[in-house]
């Protein structure tokens, strides 16, 4: 564990969460824990096919029920406009998004919402919504990638055509895009390379899984004013897609953000909230809706599932000469996987001259895809860092070694585009090399293998606001809800650049109507950015509080300095006075100017990149099939641990999620295109006896761009260990696996196919 | 359909409800009673985050129905706190930072009690399968379990 820096006071430290009381005694108010007077009770209903028309809607015996009060279909929301917006790290078309939240000519996956319905009690609500009648017109579906690039495959949208290549095809496709990213020139690389590997790889679908279920509570007045209380990954997001979608003023809409109980990405859209405010709307009652987690896994989005084919080359002395990619990524029902993302970050971890990376974006009769931590670079980076395992070996060089050989560093030219910064990739490597576990002897059966991930982080628009009370008490405002500790953070930050005690602080995430606007709390970009914001608002705050003691003292605002919580004389010259507390100006603030209190409101920039390198052990049972975890090690680059608990959190809690893409995790559908295992039962992620210990390693490559260094640490962790485990499997087995998750009966599959 | 009135025991106190006969526990505590610390995350009883201690049992509240409490004592995590006085492992959780989302906390904490009360020396191995039930999706576990452990070393060291 690194020690704090000297030059910190709360930076650093392991301090006592603010909401961290309310979360332990179950006084925390999630998003369905919410409850108004009169208020109603919402339900869906949702297509029972993968793909039909809808030729009509019968509301009438739901409506006609005792205790419904309304019922919603897309004839109840205005007709969205098919103009792309944000939506968490990618762009989102309204009118897509409009369907996915209601349909209105067709259905593209089963468990797609077809109309809603509200009604004095949930069990009223579900009596009802199985009376609406929906007639289909089924059609023939495709849910495979490869599948639906084909060209009798069929076809979802009759407008869309592939974009991005040239000339314009004539043949509507479920294409959607074509991406290329390209880097000096791979025939000649592959030239002169002594070894080449060429590789298929598949990964399956996985969902988020928060535990939370998606839930909202919305209330619309008479006057047009909507309340929304929900669980999301951005209150102003939800208020931008309720505004955009039933065409309200955004004044006219507060989103309050609940605690949130997870997200991982998956809370970067909308789902419910639109609905709930259409029931209310109808109703003249606030409307609660939570989803089942059937109904989770049904109809909110997982990421992609994927097909890769990766082709590496590498001199016989190590250097890596070529890297060629081809990516064919699932999006779902409408375009926009993250193939662009997995494009850019497939070979980012290394220094190559030579790189070509094309990715597809290819619909098909599945749930809408939606961000899950480092969206597309878990899977790219898997095909590749399982490329780089095996063609280490085949030059019979340690494999972290042959990582370090060919690791990016400051002044790297990255395929995508950046000339890279500072940067911790080469420390992450030698911190694997370091450790006692990349050195403890492996028994029969067991393998260990190591992977790195790289992910760009973002920054983006946050505000924050420092009021100082009149007892010296500080009050910290802004607008990122808080998914893993985050107000901790901010609240350290805010101590540390004011110079008073973290317990005088109090951080709060407040509603759209209280504060301004900030972008998804997504990207790895809250403590970076929003941090960004609270010690720009400290700072204001303190100049402030310097011009009020050059007040008092009637000397010139550059004579005063704040140091320690306290304004200060710069020097003997200034005067003699003696420095006055935080606490001590706040007191006087009415006799000075009135309240003080400082705000910034920024677009960050200048996110640092995060690398990452993990080692993973594991044992094989060659009867069963069953792969057992023994020991996992992550380490990264964090720039500046400002928490360091809940960021060895993102590390462990990554990884874990990672375990479960490689080795469980998949959507399952039936020959009708039906999901077949939408239950944690049957979807299975981890659980606490699946996993050892998860050893969090921080190194600190401070972020220049930052105050105090802070890189973004919340998505990296998840992209190393889908190749670590592949890595540790081949090395126990013998057997080089291509295909995701690696289940019981995919392994021994394998083995027997050894044989 | 006619409601049934249930007489239980909630966290010490004497409590009565109304209840359809087909709602759930889980239900009745969140709806009927307003303690809504106890979470909902999948109603089949596979994530745990229901947890709650039926007449001295660890039982998901969503696998039973709010009748079945006649006459019985709940506790659940509204109740684990004594007054202002954390119980160790709401504290351990905390110094430990066992929760980032802390949507899985009140289940794992009740989870946790239940294990501590019946063994205050738990194995890693024991205590990870004793909590196998509650899903976390945030943590990898890691800081839950040696929290747990921690609690139990010092509940025997005092
Ligand atoms: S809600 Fe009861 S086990 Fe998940
Ligand atoms: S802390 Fe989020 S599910 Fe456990």
């Amino acid at each position: 564990m690194n020690e704090q820096p000297k030059q910190f006071k709360w930076v650093g430290t392991r301090t006592i969460r603010p909401d961290g009381v309310d979360k332990v005694t179950g006084r925390a108010m999630y998003g369905a824990d919410l409850t108004l007077p009169g208020m109603l009770e919402g339900k869906v209903v949702r297509s029972p096919h993968a793909h039909a028309k809808i030729i009509s809607i019968d509301t009438s015996k739901a409506a006609a029920m005792d205790g419904v009060k309304a019922v919603v279909t897309a004839a109840d929301m205005p007709l969205a406009d098919p103009t792309p917006v944000a939506s968490g790290e990618a762009m989102i078309n309204l009118r897509d998004l409009s369907d996915n939240v209601i349909a209105r000519e067709k259905v593209l996956y089963e468990g797609q919402t077809v109309a809603a319905v509200a009604a004095t009690s949930a069990d009223i609500a579900e009596r009802a919504a199985a009376l609406i009648e929906v007639e289909y017109e089924v059609l023939p579906h495709v849910i495979d990638v490869l599948e639906a690039m084909k060209d009798d495959a069929p076809v979802l949208h009759d407008y869309m055509f592939t974009g991005g290549i040239k000339p314009k095809p004539e043949k509507a496709s479920n294409v959607a895009n074509r991406v290329e990213f390209s880097l000096g020139d791979i025939e000649a690389g592959f030239a002169a390379a002594d070894v080449v590997i060429e590789k298929n790889f598949t990964t399956e679908p996985v969902h988020q899984g928060y535990i939370e279920p998606h839930a909202v509570v919305a209330d619309m007045g008479p006057d047009g004013k909507v309340d929304v209380f929900c669980s999301s990954q951005g209150h102003f997001m939800v208020r931008a897609f309720v505004a955009g979608l039933l065409k309200i003023d955004m004044s006219k809409i507060k989103v309050t953000a609940a605690e949130i109980g997870g997200g991982f990405g998956g809370k970067t859209t909308v789902y419910l909230e639109p609905l709930a405010v259409m029931l209310s709307r109808k109703a003249g009652r606030p409307v609660r809706m939570v989803m089942s987690r059937d109904e989770v896994f049904r109809a909110s989005g997982p990421t992609s599932g994927a097909a890769l084919t990766i082709k590496m080359g590498a001199t016989k002395d190590g250097r890596i000469t070529a890297g060629d990619a081809t990516l064919y990524f699932q999006a779902g029902a409408w375009p926009g996987s993250p193939v662009g993302p997995a494009a850019m970050t497939a070979f980012a971890p290394y220094d190559l001259e030579n790189v070509k990376v094309v990715g597809f974006d290819v619909v098909s009769n599945r749930q809408k895809v939606v961000a899950y931590r480092a969206p597309g670079a878990p899977i790219s980076e898997y095909g590749v860092e399982s490329i780089m395992d095996e063609l280490a070996s085949e030059l019979g060089i340690d494999p972290l070694e042959f990582r370090a050989m060919n690791g990016a560093k400051e002044g790297t030219q990255a395929a995508y585009g950046v000339k890279f910064g500072t940067i911790g990739m080469q420390e992450t490597i030698a911190a694997a090399q370091a450790t006692e576990h990349y050195k403890i002897p492996l028994g029969p059966n067991q393998g260990r293998g190591v992977a790195t991930g790289f992910w760009f982080n973002i920054g983006g628009e946050s505000c924050a606001g420092i009021r100082i009370n009149e007892d010296g008490s500080v009050s910290l405002t802004e607008g990122s809800p808080d998914i893993g500790g985050s107000r901790a953070s901010m609240a350290i930050m805010a101590a540390e650049t004011l110079g008073i005690d973290v317990n005088k602080v109090k951080p709060s995430v407040v509603d759209t109507d209280a504060t301004g606007y900030a972008f998804v709390t997504g990207g790895s970009r809250v403590t970076f950015a929003t941090g960004m914001a609270v010690v720009d608002a400290s700072k204001a705050a303190i100049d402030e509080m310097r011009a009020r003691a050059a007040m008092i003292w009637d000397v010139d605002v550059d004579g005063v300095v704040w140091e320690d919580g306290h304004a200060k004389p710069a020097s003997t010259n200034v005067g003699d006075f003696e420095p006055m507390s935080l606490a001590e100006l706040a007191k006087v603030a009415n006799k000075t100017g009135g309240p003080i209190s400082g705000h910034a409101d920024i677009n960050a920039k200048g996110a640092g990149p995060g690398f990452g390198t993990h080692i993973c052990d594991v044992e094989v049972d060659p009867d069963t099939g069953f792969v057992t975890v023994l020991r996992y090690t992550a380490i990264q680059d964090v720039g500046r641990a400002i928490h360091p608990s809940y960021v060895e959190g993102q590390l462990q809690g990554g990884a874990a999620q990672g375990i479960g893409w490689a080795l469980n995790e998949e959507y399952i559908y039936d020959a009708d295109g039906k999901l077949e295992n939408p239950g944690f039962l049957d979807y299975r992620v981890p659980v606490a006896s699946d996993l050892p210990m998860i050893d969090a390693i921080l190194v600190e490559v401070p972020n220049p761009t930052h105050p105090f260094g802070v890189r973004g640490v919340g998505e990296v962790p998840i992209i190393p260990p889908l190749a670590a485990v592949n890595n540790a499997v081949a090395a126990a087995t013998g057997v080089r696996f291509n295909a995701l998750p690696l289940s019981p009966p995919a392994i021994l599959a394998g083995l027997a196919d050894k044989e | 359909m006619a409601k049934h009135h249930v007489t239980t025991t909630i966290n010490g106190e004497e409590a009565e409800y109304l209840c359809e006969p087909q709602e759930t526990l889980l239900d009745v505590l969140r709806d009927e009673v307003g303690l809504t610390g106890t979470k909902e995350g999948c109603s089949s009883g596979d994530c745990g985050a229901c947890s709650v201690m039926l007449d001295g049992r660890l039982v998901c509240s969503c696998l039973v129905l709010g009748v079945e409490a006649q006459g019985k004592t709940v506790e659940t995590i509204e109740g684990m706190a004594d007054g202002e006085e954390l119980h160790p492992l709401q504290q351990k959780f905390l110094e430990e930072a066992a929760l980032q989302c802390g949507f899985c906390t009140p289940g794992v904490l009740i989870a946790a009690k239940a294990l501590l009360d019946t063994n205050n020396n738990p194995t890693e191995t024991e205590v990870r399968y004793w909590l196998a039930g509650n899903l976390c999706r945030c943590t990898g576990y890691d800081k839950i379990v040696r929290a747990v452990m921690d609690t139990a070393a010092d509940m025997r060291g005092a």
